[in-house]
């Protein structure tokens, strides 16, 4: 009877930690197709204190599983509010893991999270020491200080923090001091006062000074051009084109994966067709990079992608799920011996694809197993509806009567988030589903895909985990010391094993 | 000759049903046409106005009879061999009837129902079309002076008649689920069902033209059905299963899908039932060219599912365009009882021993129905305190 108890027990908290990282994959709180934005944020809340309250240890270490950035941040805003754990080697990790995960965020969501610690009260010995030692590993403060400072001037004064040298005064008086030495401060003192100013800011600070001076669009962003990311020369082409005449050129061989399918599936169908080679050569490059971080390799593969009008996603997540599906389509044939794609509605060129039709992903998935794949890729929001379960149905029989060796695998590759089953929408119990954001983490979550089909047990998550804590920490104190010691930043310091 | 076109039973020649789509408590189920003519073009025309005044008969401004209500779009017809590609999505037209202001009301008058404007456009007002049918229903009154009947129904008939509807945006489900609706490739037309119980069909001639006039469903109106059964979050979902037993290759496997999605369409054929395969009153609104518009109605029996529509079929009986609008129970029994009326002569015993009731009871039967303004007063009175004595 005990031991019943216990099987169960073991079961169930197997399935609560494949569900919650299952959601951290996908969810980001924002609009889905089918689902709104408060509906998401309430669920994946819940979620988040369900599994901190009941299995805090698994908790933190999902920080390594390669989740989303908006879920490793919560997770850290919500490690923090609860206070340190109280044994010592625990208090150690955890520590390690949010100093680590803080650090991995790209600037603005790390800054976001330390404002976000203000507005939710969360104050404590740990948090201060935490924030303390972001700001102390920053390489350049000062730039911080300009481009975030609504943000770090939150931060300095929730945690009473002391910046060294000028940064302090300039946090709190801003340009109304008579001048600074260091050479970005004084720029930004500068550009409330002289145009010439503005060009030598970031573009996000120069954009509101140049409203207030009055600056024409069109000569601002041909003038602020050279200080564009690479994140913002691919948001303005549109509104630049529109308004400046110019499109800020745009060097597609830096792009993510994901962003470059975005990019491309924005553009209309005739600049598509136009710059075919272009956007196809880049989307190779961005998968073969992806896979030189996390190497796969696959044999024969066929990818069932969704490309039914759902996958338009919505206005905040705009076309997410068919960009996702479009950079999957590169990154399987890239990592696959033999590939085949098969779309909802047939394409001749994936480049040209876009969201339109019904979902109907038996006749995809049918030739997919006709032709003998020994894996198969789903990539969908779950829904299909023409007929409805006809995937669940088609995979049970499959499984039951052609396929009981399990030699073909079947995995379902899910961007989009179910506020009402906590989960990525599934297609029954045949099939594992794993959630996604970015098509960069399909390596990733391929190797996790063994324990969404509960073929695993919770002793292998476990190890799974402290495995990815493990060689995450030590890549990150590799990156701590190499910045410590100057070596560029963009060196590719970053190696992610491979677990398919 | 045509005589030959006019319905006498709904048939779905010609279309086939998809699997529905699930969004709350509303299911659409998808119309697909694999033969595509072509030569019948439909496109929508906004009319921005509170209020629309449709001049029936006589002149736009002046007496004559009136057919009032907010109609926020028109559609426009055209059928035609040669130049039927070029009306998709046109906007070059001169304004159409004639806006005035009443108040801050802006007030839209218009020329008929269905109004031709070139040799082969025709202007239709969508649905109503099929309502005015419907409240022109015996409009006249009695034909005979009984003593019973106000001077008011001797003079005028049953002006004004009156019926109420719901408009589509009333309901919210009703917009998430065409928010949400993914258009199949082949798609001419939709069944629209609230908590299963049939509400419209909508069915037009060509896939790009129903991609157009896809969001105006949410423009029409509905009956009472659309706004019942509020408390049902989610329409109850119909699992098929395949067989498994009958599996044994990937071609199998296919054959057992197919069926499924056969299954679905009886399925879906079956829940339609009240309107399709059932007979149909049906009458000639406007010969266009080889096609014949129609409205119709079926049987107006209280223990049926009501069903009131209009249709343009082809001369080979396919039905190229269809709309229709589900009754309530009250207009039913409103209809119903003008029905029977009619067909004794507006004798009130003669209708009343039909009905297997008495001359008190359909008395109130009609004032309840809202038509006690037909009857004199006294007659009322009368009944009512017979009512109250309990005879």
């Amino acid at each position: 009877m005990a031991l019943a108890a216990e099987v169960r027990i073991e079961q169930v908290a197997r399935e609560d930690l494949v569900m919650f990282v299952n959601a951290c994959f996908s969810c980001t709180g924002q609009r889905e197709f089918y689902g709104d934005a408060r509906g998401q944020s309430v669920s994946i809340e819940f979620l988040h204190q369900y599994i901190l309250g009941n299995y805090r240890r698994l908790y933190r270490r999902t920080l390594a599983a390669g989740i989303n950035h908006f879920n490793q941040a919560q997770i850290i805003l919500n490690l923090l509010a609860v206070g340190s754990p109280a044994d010592a080697a625990e208090r150690r990790e955890e520590g390690a893991l949010i100093a680590a995960a803080l650090r991995g965020l790209p600037s603005q969501r790390a800054y976001r999270v330390l404002e976000s610690l203000r507005s939710r009260h969360i104050n404590n010995r740990r948090t201060r020491a935490i924030v303390r030692e972001y700001l102390s590993g920053r390489s350049s403060l000062p730039f911080d200080a300009v481009k975030y400072r609504a943000k770090l001037r939150a931060a300095v004064v929730h945690g009473h923090l002391k910046l060294d040298g000028e940064l302090g005064p300039f946090l709190f008086h801003g340009w109304k001091k008579r001048v600074y030495t260091q050479p970005l401060l004084e720029t930004f003192r500068k550009a409330h006062f002289a145009q010439e100013a503005l060009y030598e800011l970031p573009y996000t600070v120069a954009e509101g000074l140049a409203q207030k001076h009055g600056v024409p669009r069109d000569v601002f962003l041909q003038r602020i051009e050279p200080r564009l990311t690479q994140a913002e020369r691919l948001r303005l082409q549109e509104s630049a084109a529109r308004e400046g005449g110019v499109e800020p050129p745009v060097d597609l061989s830096r792009a993510p994966l994901t962003k470059l399918a975005l990019y491309a599936l924005s553009m209309t169908d005739e600049v598509r067709e136009a710059r075919r080679d272009e956007l196809h050569t880049a989307l190779e490059r961005a998968s073969a990079r992806v896979l030189a971080r996390a190497p796969a390799s696959l044999g024969r593969v066929a990818a069932v992608l969704d490309n039914s009008y759902s996958s338009s996603g919505s206005l905040q997540k705009r076309r997410r799920p068919l960009g996702v599906a479009l950079a999957a389509h590169y990154l399987l044939s890239a990592s696959a011996r033999e590939y085949r794609a098969f779309w909802t509605c047939p394409v001749e060129e994936p480049l040209r694809v876009t969201a339109r039709g019904q979902t109907d992903l038996a006749t995809p998935l049918l030739d997919a197993l006709a032709w003998g794949a020994e894996l198969v890729v789903i990539v969908s929001d779950g829904y299909d509806n023409d007929p409805p379960k006809a995937v669940a149905e088609l995979t049970r029989v499959f499984r039951e009567r052609l396929d009981p060796g399990r030699r073909t695998a079947l995995v379902h590759v899910n961007p989009v988030f179910d506020a009402e089953e906590y989960s990525p929408r599934s297609f029954g119990g045949a099939v594992a589903t794993v959630g996604v954001r970015d098509a960069e983490d399909v390596p990733t979550v391929l190797g996790f895909a063994r324990f969404a089909e509960g073929t695993a047990s919770l002793a292998e998550l476990e190890r799974y985990l402290s495995a990815r804590v493990a060689s995450w920490l030590e890549r990150d104190a590799r990156r701590n010391a190499s910045v410590e010691v100057g070596v560029a930043p963009g060196a590719p310091v970053s190696v992610e094993e491979g677990e398919a | 000759m045509s005589d030959a076109r006019l319905i006498q039973r709904l048939e779905p020649k010609g279309l086939r049903l998809a699997p529905s789509q699930v969004f709350g408590r509303i299911r659409l189920v998808p119309v697909l046409r694999d033969e595509v003519r072509g030569d019948l073009r439909f496109a929508r025309r906004d009319y921005s106005d509170a209020v629309s005044v449709v001049s029936l008969e006589g002149p736009l401004t002046g007496r004559g009879l009136k057919y009032v209500s907010y109609i926020p779009h028109g559609m426009v017809v055209s059928w035609t061999h040669r130049q039927t590609e070029a009306v998709f999505g046109t906007r070059l037209q001169a304004p159409e009837g004639k806006r005035v202001k009443v108040g801050p009301v802006p007030v839209r008058l218009l020329h008929r129902m269905v109004h031709r404007e070139d040799r082969n456009q025709l202007r239709m007002l969508p649905l109503h079309l099929a309502m005015e049918g419907f409240l022109a229903l015996h409009f006249g009154g009695p034909d005979i002076a009984w003593a019973e009947y106000s001077r008011e129904a001797l003079s005028h008939g049953l002006s004004p008649r009156v019926e109420g509807v719901v408009p589509g945006w009333a309901s919210t489900a009703l917009d998430g689920a065409l928010r949400t609706f993914e258009v199949h490739e082949k798609q001419v037309g939709m069944l629209l069902f609230n908590a299963d119980e049939l509400l419209s069909a909508f069915i037009v001639a060509h896939p790009d033209d129903y991609r157009l006039l896809h969001r105006t469903l949410l423009e029409d109106f509905y009956g009472d059905l659309l706004l019942q059964y509020g408390y049902l979050m989610e329409a109850p979902e119909l699992g098929l299963s395949l067989d498994a037993k009958r599996v044994s290759s990937v071609e199998d496997l296919r054959a057992e899908v197919a069926r499924m999605r056969a299954d679905w369409a009886a399925f879906h054929g079956f829940m339609a039932g009240g309107l399709f395969g059932v007979e149909v009153t049906s009458r000639k609104v406007y010969e266009a060219g080889p096609f014949l518009l129609q409205h119709f109605h079926t049987s107006l029996l209280p223990s049926e599912e009501n069903h009131l529509g209009e249709a343009i079929v082809s001369p080979d009986g396919t039905l190229e365009y269809l709309k229709t609008y589900r009754l309530s129970a009250a207009q039913t029994r409103r209809a119903y009882l003008l029905q029977r009326l009619a067909t004794s002569g507006w004798n009130l015993d003669d209708a009343a021993e039909e009905l297997g009731s008495t001359r008190q009871d359909l008395v109130l039967r009609l004032h309840n129905a809202g038509f006690g303004y037909l009857l004199k007063d006294h007659v009322l009175e009368e009944a009512r305190r017979s009512k109250a004595r309990g005879s």
